[in-house]
């Protein structure tokens, strides 16, 4: 890779996709190295977002490195009005990585373009959050022992759901069926109906959350939809309760079905689906930190 | 109506430069996009003419002034079909297509409102995706802009 900096999943070939893999299952059957002995790496969370922060915050120290960093952009020179370029040249004269999560769109590309060292996404507003594709991927990988020829349903929010349409873009080098399920206001938007065109993938478009669906699918993708998301509360309150999982819709799916989930859940998952075998949503969590830790020591050049 | 065409057509123009074939209600925005109330040379502007290529046309004729590319790039965000003729001691020296570039530095404005360059003080940065359709895409923030959402920096 040119860049060592990782802002977007289609930073990533499809080779980066297939290596990166291969480095998260060696770090999954072993996850405490001191292989980051004496770096010093740095979370920059101009936004809260705890999850995600304590999963790098952990992946790195089950390495052996050091972490700085601030955790909210109140404890940051952001409030008395330094530029982010400022706050990122100065980190970086500190810092072998930065971690970096920001509620601004493309934050992370202009820091990776103003730094010296490498700069790994942790989500930029409502753009992109590469680690998560990938430990969606790893999960995929992991579940199905493969990425290629898979029909993967994706519920909910697909117009503004970013991990969706990040999945999207990494799935699209594996030759894949998707079926995408969701209210007409938050269908999947044109521009990534048309890439699937292009590349000649084939996809369905469903607004019933339907058994029939579900019965075909290899991996069940669920995301929350958000009230805030509609103009009219009528019409979230139609739509509301029409997209959850429940574990008697599960009865007649493939045996190698997982569901997966970015996580947090609102009610969008039934309880009762947590303990079918086929609930793989915390796992699919777990999975976070030794993609972490495989991403980061690829950012690093670190080879394992 | 040739004959006036004619004439329209080869004014004297020693030196300069002719924009041709501007899509008659484009003709004020590429006036505008250009800031050509700035230029105190000679400029004659003509619109609704008859053409060839396209049904009516509008022309502007400005002497003494030569466009750098960030410019001619602006006018293709509009006007794709307009044509550039470079004059030189009443030659036409160079007849220019203009067409898109495949990056746009500093010339669009992002729609999006919380792109990066909307709130810190840096150049905008877009890709053309699609030159025919005039598609861009942020650097940036990653928004695909079509071509009636673009505001022109």
């Amino acid at each position: 890779m040119k860049n060592k900096s990782l802002v977007s999943i289609t930073d990533y070939s499809k080779e980066d996709i297939l290596s990166v893999l291969k480095k998260i299952e060696q770090f999954e059957a072993n996850p405490n190295q001191r292989i980051l002995k004496g770096k010093v790496v740095a979370t920059l969370f101009f936004e809260p977002s705890t999850r995600t922060r304590l999963s790098f915050e952990t992946a790195v120290n089950r390495l052996g490195g050091r972490v700085i960093g601030f955790s909210d952009a109140a404890t940051s020179s952001s409030v008395k009005g330094e530029t982010l370029r400022d706050t990122i040249i100065m980190v970086c004269n500190y810092a072998d990585l930065i971690i970096m999560r920001h509620h601004l769109d493309g934050a992370a590309r202009y820091a990776s373009e103003v730094c010296s060292v490498p700069v790994i996404n942790a989500g930029d507003g409502s753009n992109q959050h590469p680690s998560q594709t990938m430990l969606d991927l790893y999960s995929i990988y992991k579940t199905q022992g493969t990425l290629e020829n898979l029909t993967i349903t994706m519920v909910g929010d697909l117009k503004y759901g970013r991990t969706v349409h990040s999945l999207l873009m990494a799935m699209s080098h594996f030759n894949p069926v998707f079926h995408f399920i969701a209210p007409k206001e938050l269908e999947m938007p044109f521009f990534y109906k048309e890439l699937c065109h292009k590349l000649g993938i084939t996809y369905y478009e469903h607004s019933d959350f339907s058994e029939e669906v579900i019965n075909q699918s290899d991996i069940l993708y669920m995301t929350r939809v958000q009230k805030e998301r509609f103009t009219d509360e009528m019409d979230y309150e139609k739509v509301k309760n029409v997209y959850i999982l429940r574990n008697k819709m599960l009865e007649n799916s493939k045996p190698n079905l997982r569901v997966l989930h970015p996580l947090p859940r609102v009610n969008e998952i039934a309880m009762d689906v947590d303990n079918n075998p086929k609930a793989y949503y915390f796992q699919q969590a777990k999975n976070g930190v030794y993609t972490r830790q495989a991403i980061m020591c690829l950012a690093l050049g670190i080879d394992i | 109506m040739n004959d006036i065409k004619k004439e329209l057509q080869v004014a004297a123009l020693e030196n300069g430069t002719v924009i041709d074939h501007i899509p008659p209600e484009q003709l004020f925005k590429v006036v505008s996009l250009l800031h050509l109330d700035n230029v105190s040379s000679r400029i004659t502007i003509g619109n609704n003419l008859e053409s060839q290529r396209i049904e009516k046309k509008g022309i502007i004729k400005i002497a003494d002034k030569f466009f750098e590319e960030s410019e001619i790039d602006k006018i293709s965000l509009i006007a794709p079909t307009v044509k550039l003729n470079i004059i030189r001691n009443y030659e036409v020296v160079e007849k220019k297509d203009i067409t898109l570039p495949d990056t746009l530095l500093n010339t669009v404005k992002c729609a999006n409102p919380k792109c990066i360059t909307n709130n810190e003080p840096m150049q905008t940065h877009f890709h053309v995706i699609d030159k025919t359709r005039v598609r861009i895409k942020c650097h940036y923030c990653e928004r695909v802009l079509n071509k009636d959402e673009i505001e022109i920096l």
